[in-house]
């Protein structure tokens, strides 16, 4: 299964191919040359050519949403004008209005903005080629990763700078309400989805009709995140499933010939956002989007954020990619214009190509020195990090040690060559320099940034101080995160190897199974996919001289324990905050939790242990794992979720999240895991 | 009402054309007789082998006339010149004769193929390379009794050993043969027909059915795991209209009559039956009953199921047949609907009671332009909506547009071409139609005059709303020409590396765009991925228009230079294409049957209990599987 994708249509960009640095012509030419170039797109040729206007009106005059209104009338006892009037206005809400007038505008903005902020943005050439020889061929899906504000105009501006028609790009409905800024994203081709739609039926049946009109039509490539929202942590975000199965249907009904997925894979050396970020991680909230908030955080555009790459993947063959996973014949029997529930087999698909695509993404991101440094600032005590600092020299030794152990697990690492006599010293000097914000540099030693609070009266309170460490602490984290999809599998095995003191090998495939099941929220995989990902970290683990591998068993070699310790400590935060929580979950009285109190709550105790040093990851304080832990114990069917008036809650079947506390702490030893069905949580 | 005494009209000259396209070779009889005709069965051995017997086109020999490893007639086919000019021989079409200019042009250019590059075929069948026959004695003792004559001459029994599928057809030309029948068979009447099956079943013998031999599913090739003696029991010689019912307006034919003759008797006595699938020339009348054929004008006269009134068919259980001839019955499952499409399964059709029509007064042919092929599909679903469909009409995508236009023979007069010119001049510059998109229907007319011209109006009327433009009667009757010498045109390709079938199927109207679409990609896909170095031909029309969908019929051919195994590779893609016809929502077959070719995804097709069904009716009908081509099953 893992396979398939491999062999023709991986991310693979084996032979390290040219990225080219866009900007340097920009610093070289006039930016309003640039924006006024003759723009001159080869689109696909099965494209009709349809006006934003006309696109609106075929999904308004569909077979489907003329049955959807009827339908949906009969339901509410309202008349079915009043319906269609209705969706008439939820497409005006949504639709985009793009314009090659406001394109040229946003390009001319776009560079004055890039050119302060970025050294160099990097885009693969032979990526983009591929690209523009695609969209000629099949409806094109651009599916970048999203970490950034910052992606969400990247891929227009390099495709209007190289001839590509210019994308149709779903955003969230909050930036449509930015003044100004929204109606300028409109004509740039956004188009607005809103949050929680729920089983809003008009607003699902407007969207998928709207999205699968672009797509059968092939008026304009679309472009969507397919983790749904940014990463709050920098880290890949489960995927969405819903727009990905209507960007799907159009091939799966027969309607298109074949789609063709664009794994986007945009790298950042340092996030605009990323002490936005870190602060509502720590539940401090999120500033609404609007425009002055963005004239506020213009403060920003003032500091240096290093380089962006953005490489643009292998085009991906829907078509290929579902041969023997679809029997397009389901769809024989009832008009295509009609609602259909999609099959188990069709959910399955979807759900394994969405995870797929996050995975193809992973591989493709670049990184950098920093996310490897991050490892390793994480793993010395953060007590050290704040007072007494951690050795220069040792850290660069380490991050080298970690480069190689990196590049063995086939990382594609952005590693400058340096100038001068200790060129990889020089490359780390400048990036700890970049992330000044995070740490810095004083006497051969790398100090922890704390915020510095505003002259008070008072003194500072524990809680407060904590606060501002563990701000620092998940602005690491997130550095870090961007290098986990490296080393999680093997990381897993090491785990399991730790835990379950065992060597057997299926022992520790069914103890890796389970890792992956509890943690599926956390590192994303590709659901059925476990045997080969654990072949993979045995492989991994072989190469890099930490394990011997026989048919049956898998051991510790001595001379890996340098890589078994790193990779085990890479996830002992994320172990030790699932456990914080599901302690608290078994040891409290309440059944039911509201979510606010959950979180309150959790974050209340976590706070507590760290203080008490009974706790040494800041992590645990951050909301994404908190959200984390929830979705993956309803996925394991031992937190079920109601809605109560206002708000969720949550009732916990106390004696399954405590099974699954003592199989992570190792008191359930593997062969229970592995002899039970029930085990299999 | 229909006449057709006295030639020299206009009106009957129209009237005729078309068929002279298909029986110009042949003379019929000036005059017609309209009384009930009657024939006796007249069974003997010794008959002389009458091969130009009057009015019957095919022989008890039929190497006499037809080619050994091709389509047709021996004397007609596609060459390309000394001059590289291509040519079509013989006298028997209206393209005989006559040199086709762009022919050699589209040809390379579609195919990348050279005249250079030739791939001949073996020139003679040698009788060597046939297995010797396994004959079972007992049964052929008791045959000679008869007097049936019977043959296992090698050439007799090759010619019966296949039909026009591309693996066929190829294989012959290499010389190379496989298993054969052991033996063959002429019945001259039904009650022959009933002696030879209770042999078979007394000796257990395999029959396989054999009528015009153009089968294109495999259905007549002879099952390899087949031990018995397997008997070719060609109808070739029941071929007489028994009586026709002027009162009922039906005729009783013997199933072995082929669709021209057919056609040619009746019109004889002032009738048709209006039925003329692509292979009439060819194929018989038991075997449309057997496959469930469709006819072009089907619009007007019905598919076969419409038309028959009445059958008999000899199985080794018995005769069956219904005992009256109403026009409609409720009386359980209709019995007929075992006997159609049972492709040869459960026995032999020996006796047709059709419905017939007096001859059309007036026919004309006429063609629309549109601009792109979506316009077309949209006229088509349009005009079925209205239910006004013209006795045919067939849209061909531009593909096929630009391959009819090839076939045009070379024009006599300065004037022709300069009007050919100007016609064209006005679609793509001052319509503004890309010639590379526009795809043109094809339409033939048929009934009163007036009616006609009327119809022809509300037709044209329709297209125009969709951007069609009216493009002439000769377009149109060249678009009809094409079917019929696509099949001679493939032996030509054959001798340059161009290897090529047709297949087609059953869709609704919603989806007939993007099987369409779909199904021509996936053969270019499907080429590409298998090794073929150049583009294919992947072109479609959709042929037959229905209330609920169409019939879509699928042309594919390439050059297969550089191919180790062509015809394997051929296969592989004519198998996806049908796996893509299938998820589209397509039929696995609109007229060609099953055969062998198709029977993997009958049960898909029809469901299990469908199989178990069908199963069982074999089963019941056929225990000791006498009638052994294994189709369908």
């Amino acid at each position: 299964m893992s396979n398939t994708y491999r062999d023709s249509c991986g991310a693979g960009l084996e032979n390290e191919e040219e990225f080219v640095d866009i900007l340097e012509e920009r610093r070289r030419s006039s930016d309003l040359g640039h924006a006024l170039r003759t723009f001159s797109p080869h689109p696909y040729k099965g494209a009709e050519s349809c006006s934003n206007a006309d696109l609106n009106k075929a999904v308004l005059e569909s077979q489907y949403l003329r049955y959807m209104a009827k339908e949906i009338a009969a339901e509410t006892g309202s008349s079915v004008e009043e319906v269609r009037e209705e969706a008439c206005e939820i497409l005006e809400e949504m639709s985009q209005n793009l314009q090659l007038k406001c394109i040229r505008l946003m390009g001319f903005t776009m560079t004055k903005v890039l050119k302060r902020l970025y050294s160099g943005i990097f885009v693969n050439m032979e990526g983009l080629n591929m690209l523009q020889q695609s969209i000629q061929e099949h409806p094109v899906i651009l599916m970048p990763n999203h970490r950034s504000y910052m992606d969400f105009l990247i891929i227009s501006y390099i495709m209007f700078t190289y001839d590509i028609p210019m994308p149709f790009i779903a955003a969230g409905i909050p930036l449509s309400g930015m003044k100004l800024v929204g109606e300028l994203l409109r004509r740039s081709g956004a188009f607005f989805i809103r949050r929680a739609i729920g089983s809003d039926k008009l607003y699902w049946a407007v969207l998928s009709e709207y999205v699968r009109t672009i797509v059968k039509t092939g008026i304009a490539p679309l472009e969507f995140y397919v983790e749904g929202l940014r990463s709050r942590t920098l880290k890949s975000v489960m995927p969405k499933l819903g727009m990905m199965h209507m960007v799907m249907e159009p091939f799966f009904k027969g309607e298109v010939y074949d789609i063709t997925l664009i794994p986007i894979s945009i790298s950042y050396d340092r996030v605009l956002e990323e002490s936005l970020l870190a602060h509502e991680l720590l539940g401090i909230p999120k500033l609404k989007e609007s425009t002055m908030a963005l004239l506020k955080a213009s403060k920003v555009l003032q500091e240096d954020y290093g380089s962006m790459h953005v490489n643009f993947g292998r085009p991906m063959s829907v078509r290929h990619l579902c041969e023997g996973k679809i029997n397009r014949c389901q769809y024989n029997l009832v008009p295509r214009d009609l609602p259909q529930k999609p099959s188990a087999e069709v959910q399955a698909c979807v759900s394994w190509l969405a995870n797929l695509m996050v995975r193809v993404q992973e591989e493709g991101s670049v990184m950098g020195p920093w996310a490897l440094m991050a490892c390793l600032l994480l793993q010395a005590p953060t007590i050290v990090l704040t007072e007494e600092g951690l050795p220069w020299q040792e850290l660069t030794d380490k991050t080298l040690w970690l480069r190689k152990l990196a590049l063995d697990f086939g990382a594609r690492l952005n590693w400058p060559s340096g100038q001068g006599q200790a060129p990889d010293t020089d490359v780390m000097s400048s990036t700890v320099a970049l992330h000044g914000s995070v740490v810095n540099r004083k006497a051969g030693r790398v100090f922890l940034v704390q915020e510095k609070e505003p002259v008070r009266n008072r003194p500072i309170s524990p809680e407060e101080e904590m606060i501002s460490t563990a701000a620092a602490v998940l602005m690491l984290a997130s550095y870090r995160n961007m290098s986990l999809h490296i080393f999680v599998r093997p990381a897993l095995l090491v785990t399991a190897l730790h835990i379950t003191k065992t060597t057997q090998k299926d022992e520790l495939l069914a103890f890796f199974c389970f890792l992956q099941d509890v943690f599926s929220n956390e590192f994303i995989f590709i659901p059925g996919n476990s045997s080969q990902d654990f072949e993979e970290a045995c492989f991994l683990l072989k190469k890099c001289g930490a394990v011997h591998v026989s048919e049956q068993e898998v051991t510790v070699s001595d001379a890996g324990l340098e890589v078994l310790s790193f990779l085990q400590a890479l996830l002992q935060p994320f172990i030790d905050s699932y456990q914080v929580i599901f302690r608290y979950l078994c040891e409290n009285e309440a059944h039911v939790y509201a979510e606010k109190q959950f979180l309150t709550a959790v974050r209340n105790l976590a706070t507590e242990l760290i203080l008490s040093g009974e706790l040494h990851t800041y992590e645990a304080l951050s909301s994404d794992t908190h959200k984390n832990v929830l979705s993956a114990l309803q996925r394991l069917d031992t937190v079920t979720k109601s809605r109560a008036s206002e708000q969720n809650e949550y009732t916990v079947n106390k004696a399954a999240v405590r099974r699954i506390d003592d199989v992570l702490s190792g008191k359930i030893p593997p062969q229970m895991l592995h002899t039970t069905p029930e085990a299999k949580l | 009402m229909a006449s057709n005494s006295s030639g020299g009209s206009d009106r009957q000259r129209v009237a005729q054309q078309r068929l002279r396209i298909i029986t110009g070779h042949l003379q019929g009889r000036e005059d017609g007789d309209s009384t009930i005709i009657a024939a006796e069965c007249k069974a003997e051995g010794s008959q002389t082998d009458v091969s130009r017997e009057e009015g019957k086109t095919v022989p008890r020999r039929r190497q006499e006339i037809m080619k050994w490893n091709g389509w047709g007639y021996s004397d007609t086919k596609f060459l390309f010149n000394k001059k590289g000019q291509a040519e079509f021989t013989g006298k028997r079409y209206r393209l005989s004769g006559m040199i086709i200019p762009a022919l050699k042009e589209w040809f390379e250019g579609t195919f990348g193929a050279s005249l250079q590059h030739k791939s001949p075929a073996a020139p003679v069948l040698n009788s060597g390379a046939v297995q010797p026959p396994t004959l079972n004695e007992a049964f052929l003792e008791e045959l000679k009794s008869t007097g049936i004559p019977f043959s296992h001459d090698a050439e007799d029994r090759v010619y019966r050993a296949h039909g026009h599928c591309l693996h066929e057809i190829f294989a012959l030309r290499e010389g190379k043969v496989g298993r054969v029948p052991d033996m063959v068979v002429w019945p001259n009447c039904h009650d022959d027909v009933v002696k030879i099956v209770e042999l078979a079943c007394k000796h257990d013998v395999c029959l396989i059915p054999y009528g015009g031999g153009t089968s294109v599913s495999s259905g007549l090739e002879c099952p390899t795991e087949e031990t018995r003696c397997i008997v070719s029991v060609d109808t070739s010689q029941m071929n007489r209209i028994l009586w026709i019912d002027e009162k009922n307006l039906t005729a009783h034919v013997e199933a072995g009559i082929v669709g021209q003759d057919l056609e040619r008797l009746l019109n004889e006595s002032g009738y048709c039956t209006g039925h003329e699938p692509d292979s009439m020339e060819f194929s018989s009348l038991g075997g449309w009953v057997a496959t469930r054929a469709s006819g072009m004008k089907k619009n007007i006269y019905g598919n076969i199921e419409d038309l028959v009134v009445h059958v008999k068919m000899v199985t080794p259980q018995g005769v069956i047949e219904k005992s009256c001839r109403g026009p409609r019955m409720s009386t359980g499952p209709d019995i007929h609907h075992f006997i159609m499409g049972s492709e040869g399964t459960l026995g032999m059709v020996t006796e047709v009671t059709m419905k017939i029509r007096p001859m059309p007064e007036y026919q004309k042919y006429g063609s629309v332009v549109f601009p792109n092929f979506e316009q077309g599909v949209a006229c088509l679903r349009e005009v079925a909506k209205q239910r006004c469909a013209p006795a045919s009409i067939r849209l061909m995508d531009n593909e096929q547009f630009k391959f009819g236009h090839a076939l045009k023979p070379q024009v006599s007069s300065m004037f022709t071409s300069f009007l050919d010119g100007l016609k064209k001049f006005y679609i793509t510059k001052f319509k503004g139609f890309d010639p590379d998109r526009l795809c043109v229907a094809t339409l033939l007319f048929e009934g009163g005059r007036e009616k006609v011209l009327q119809h022809e109006k509300q037709v044209y009327d329709i297209a125009a709303k969709f951007g069609g433009l009216a493009a002439g009667e000769d377009n149109g009757q060249r678009g009809y020409m094409l079917t019929f010498v696509i099949a001679y045109l493939r032996d030509l390709g054959m001798e340059y590396y161009v290897i090529g079938e047709s297949f087609e199927t059953s869709v609704p109207w919603d989806r007939v765009l993007d099987i369409c679409r779909n199904v021509k990609a996936r053969i270019i896909g499907e080429c590409k991925n298998k090794g073929v170095q150049f583009q294919p031909l992947s072109t479609c029309r959709v042929t037959q228009t229905y209330d609920t969908g169409a019939c879509v019929y699928f042309y594919f051919a390439f050059n297969y230079r550089g191919l180790s195994d062509p015809v394997h590779v051929y296969e592989q893609v004519e198998r996806a294409a049908r796996e893509e016809i299938l998820a589209n929502g397509g039929s696995l077959s609109h007229h060609h049957g099953v055969g062998k070719l198709r029977k993997e995804w009958m049960r898909e097709t029809v469901s299990n209990v469908g199989m178990g069904m069908l199963q069982s009716v074999k089963d019941y009908v056929d225990p000791k599987n006498i009638f052994g081509n294994r189709n369908l099953l």
